[in-house]
């Protein structure tokens, strides 16, 4: 081999790298030390909330439970539903205390597997009894209602649908979006199949495949809908509201429109918390759930910027939303929603997904 | 070091030649393999759960068929797009006179450090009804990819020996033909590693292609976990994934074959005369111009825009610092660790090729083609029943990204040992080094850019991980994709933006190491 300067190089740079290497593993392992001690000996003046809420609205409600109980609260923010099955995978060790979720489907899935523990009483009396669990053992939170979003340029307000079925029929041929796999599109399902029967819902689902555009969230949907890629798209109020706040008013070009009253599309959808059974902090969950629910934290979701609707202790919304009170919605409850697997065979046997 | 060889007596140490592989480099090598096949095992616990009825009504229904036809032929078309445009690219900046051919190496290897779903994001809302489905797919990764192909593509180009183009030059052959029968050839192990590496992530990949609306099996498992928490039918369906990749892995090492690279000394020492573009020059900057602005240009383009539009837009508060630090830390450990647990296999796999080492190479990329979500529920069901304390560290997720980008590790080390000859090593032998110090003091030094190429590619790729680090890491921490993903799914691009750009800011270093070392290969 040619003794050339450059093989020497690299050589150096080796035992450089491996130094400078060596000392990022002890760093970081130091530090995953430190988090593990601050979380394993966090006693009862901390809890772990998992929440698949609204980022924003859930750090500006943990901080005040904090300032107000001495409570810490680890929050860790995902999706509900990446969460919900971290929780099924965790079983009874997970380390979480509180499952704040963002549809009822996820809290049922647990509740059928046993995971979470009954509510305190005092805490579900706080809210109406059809937005909590059957089972008791979530309570509901906030609420928000299913909408349908139209570009304002694209449909006139005389053609807009009364049902949430005429979006299957011909008139909305290539005018329609929808996202099949969020979380948020299951509950219209199940609301159809309990108002209407299976066979309804499932030729529902396949006038509207041929009809419409398939989104992946309810985010890309809103804002497609408002550049004018899609006439209109199904979504809940709230996705509406924050992209306005993003794009900036003058540059709306969407509006919403409410089904008809009692109609399937006219569903309420509610986001609950609950405790879980496997919680070591099970006082000062129970305590995180009764804040949520009692007039502080109400009216932090009252103003905040997720435009939810407070479901407890008599707060309305200060937002200048379509008043709660005169949502119209469907005869469903909270068990006729199900887990999310009728909804899912549907939607597999329509091949959406 | 220097004791080795006075307690030798015996010049030829038995069993130096083809004898069986020291027990300790087994030892290490089956570690790895293990430590990637543990969400191979999950998912065929997960599926035993399901019935054979329900199996076969999931299984055989027209949907697979078109999944199944999506996936093929979207890996089709992106690997030959990939393996042409990194070709293509590669052989422009190291062979012609195209100018200014460091900046070009910067700019064709920067889009490694684009995470998926943020170029994805900015395609689809440039234009989100041209750019969806299988077309939107096809240019997104394309665009994210080539790099895989281009950097070994350009490696081997410049390591390379004149001569033998020279040669084949004099006998007649014209510049097409040399190019294709004897410069081709010689990027045969880049371009199916890289290749090989974009087929992997093609399956596994779900952001990218949940954004554009482009179903594959990954977008499809994702939705079971999503709409049904149904962890057996995903687990089902990754038992497909894990079946292509089979095909994939065996394909791969059956075109490689056992053709020898190596070679003592490096050739002439001499520059190589590039070909001069003459007025082909601007047709050439064009080109290779157009597949930065596109695969570079565009997303960086659309964070500006968002940065300088975006209602949310304000100062990002100083947890950006923490995140960026966060990312950093994890991507450098991953980084090490990959390398490390990578360098047994690929050495058993190179120097002590049978039937049960090549099995062990291969199984060790077979995790890779799982969705993250997959790989990040398998850690999470065994770290929390078998080593609680290590749940929800960053320990665990470092492991994660050690398993998800093994195979970035494994190519880039294969590539390098393959040309080292045996031979020295043996030399080494006779001369009473035993087998841990003849590789230390001479095969070392000699892969040592592979295996930095190796750390810096699981570097770029760890920092800009998003599903597992969201279900992985540590409660309250952030890191820079998190973050990212948080407001962007809450529609706050503005206060998005500033973390997607940091990720691409903290890649650059990483980057200019792979560019370092193409020039150390340069003659």
């Amino acid at each position: 081999m040619n003794p050339r300067h450059r093989r020497r190089i690299p050589a150096a740079a080796v035992v450089l790298a491996g130094v400078l290497a060596a000392a990022v593993l002890a760093a970081v392992l130091a530090g995953c030390g430190g988090s593990s001690s601050s979380t394993g000996g966090a006693g009862a003046g901390s809890i772990t909330v998992y929440s698949g809420q609204h980022q924003q609205t859930a750090t500006t409600l943990t901080n005040d439970f904090r300032a107000r109980t001495g409570i810490s609260v680890n929050l860790r923010s995902s999706d509900e539903a990446a969460l919900a099955n971290q929780i099924l995978h965790e079983g009874g060790e997970s380390p979480a205390d509180v499952f704040y979720a963002e549809n009822p489907p996820a809290l049922t899935v647990l509740s059928h597997q046993g995971l979470l523990a009954p509510t305190d009483p005092t805490t579900l009396a706080k809210v109406p009894t059809r937005y909590d669990s059957p089972r008791r053992d979530w309570v509901g939170v906030s609420a928000r209602s299913a909408v349908l979003v139209y570009n304002t340029g694209k449909v006139t307000t005389a053609a807009l649908p009364a049902s949430l079925t005429d979006l299957a029929g011909p008139a909305w041929k290539g005018r329609i979006g929808f996202a099949p796999t969020e979380t948020d599109f299951q509950p219209l399902i199940a609301a159809l199949v309990k108002l209407r029967g299976q066979a309804a819902a499932k030729s529902w689902l396949d006038g509207l495949k041929s009809n419409g555009k398939v989104y992946d969230d309810n985010e890309t949907l809103v804002a497609a809908v408002n550049r004018g890629d899609v006439a209109a798209g199904l979504i809940d109020h709230y996705y509406w509201y924050r992209l306005r706040d993003e794009v900036g008013a003058a540059k709306v070009r969407s509006a919403l429109h409410y089904f008809a009253p009692a109609d399937p599309g006219a569903l309420v959808d509610v986001s609950g918390a609950a405790v879980l059974k496997s919680s070591h902090h099970a006082a000062a969950a129970q305590r995180f759930l009764a804040y949520l629910v009692s007039p502080p934290a109400q009216e932090i979701i009252a103003r905040s910027e997720s435009y939810e609707y407070p479901l407890g202790s008599g707060v309305t919304t200060a937002k200048p939303l379509r008043p709660f009170s005169e949502l119209r919605p469907p005869a469903v409850g909270i068990d006729d929603l199900g887990d999310g697997r009728a909804s899912l065979m549907l939607l597999q046997q329509v091949g959406l997904i | 070091m220097a004791t080795a060889s006075s307690t030798s007596p015996l010049p030829v140490p038995p069993r130096l030649r083809r004898g069986s592989p020291p027990r300790g480099l087994v030892l290490a090598a089956v570690g790895t393999a293990a430590l990637t096949l543990l969400p191979l095992v999950f998912v065929v616990i997960e599926a035993r759960t399901i019935s054979w009825g329900a199996a076969v009504d999931l299984l055989i229904r027209p949907r697979v068929a078109s999944l199944l036809t999506n996936t093929l032929t979207l890996l089709v078309a992106v690997t030959l797009l990939c393996m042409v445009l990194g070709v293509a690219a590669a052989w422009c900046v190291e062979r012609t006179s195209l100018p200014g051919r460091r900046i070009w190496t910067m700019l064709l290897v920067l889009p490694l450090g684009v995470p998926e779903f943020v170029n994805s994001f900015s395609w689809v809302s440039l234009d989100a009804t041209r750019f969806q489905g299988f077309r939107g797919a096809l240019l997104v990764t394309t665009l994210s990819y080539y790099p895989f192909i281009y950097l070994p593509a350009a490696a081997a180009l410049r390591g390379s020996d004149p001569a033998l183009e020279e040669a084949a030059r004099s006998l007649g052959l014209g510049p097409w033909r040399t190019f294709w029968r004897v410069t081709l050839p010689q990027l045969r192990v880049a371009i199916l590693g890289g290749g090989l590496i974009i087929a992997l992530h093609l399956l596994a990949e779900y952001g990218a292609f949940a954004t554009l609306r482009f179903p594959t099996f990954a977008t499809e498992i994702f939705a079971e976990y999503q709409l049904g928490f149904d962890g057996a039918s995903a687990a089902l369906l990754s038992l497909v994934v894990v079946v292509l990749s089979v095909v994939f892995l065996a394909g791969e090492l059956g075109l490689i074959g056992r053709t020898r690279y190596a070679r003592i000394g490096s050739g002439a020492a001499r520059a190589r005369r590039p070909l001069d573009l003459g007025r082909a020059t601007p047709v050439a900057v064009a080109g290779v111009g157009l597949l930065v602005a596109l695969a570079l240009g565009v997303p960086v383009a659309t964070l500006v825009y968002w940065l300088i539009h975006g209602g949310s837009t304000t100062l990002p508060s100083a947890s950006i610092l923490g995140a960026a630090g966060t990312t950093f830390a994890l991507s450098a450990a991953a980084a090490l660790l990959t390398a490390l647990i990578a360098l047994p296999v690929a050495v058993l796999a190179v120097r002590h090729r049978s039937r049960v080492s090549m099995l062990l190479e291969r199984s060790a990329y077979l995790a890779r083609a799982l969705p993250g979500i997959v790989i990040a529920l398998a850690l999470i069901s065994f770290s929390i029943r078998l080593v609680h304390p290590l749940y929800q560290t960053q320990t665990l997720l470092v492991v994660a990204y050690a398993i998800l980008f093994l195979p970035l590790a494994l190519v880039a080390i294969r590539g390098t040992l393959v040309q080292v000859p045996p031979r020295l090593e043996e030399v080494a032998r006779t001369l009473g080094l035993r087998p841990l110090g003849a590789f230390r003091r001479v095969t070392l030094p000699l892969i040592a850019p592979g295996l930095g190429a190796a750390a810096a590619l699981v570097f770029l790729s760890a920092a800009t991980e998003l599903t597992a680090t969201l279900l992985l890491r540590p409660t309250g921490s952030e890191t820079l994709a998190t973050q990212f993903w948080n407001y962007q799914t809450s529609l706050a691009f503005g206060a998005a933006a500033p973390y997607a750009a940091l990720m691409v800011g903290i890649c650059a270093p990483a980057t200019y190491f792979l560019i370092r070392r193409l020039d150390t290969l340069a003659t």
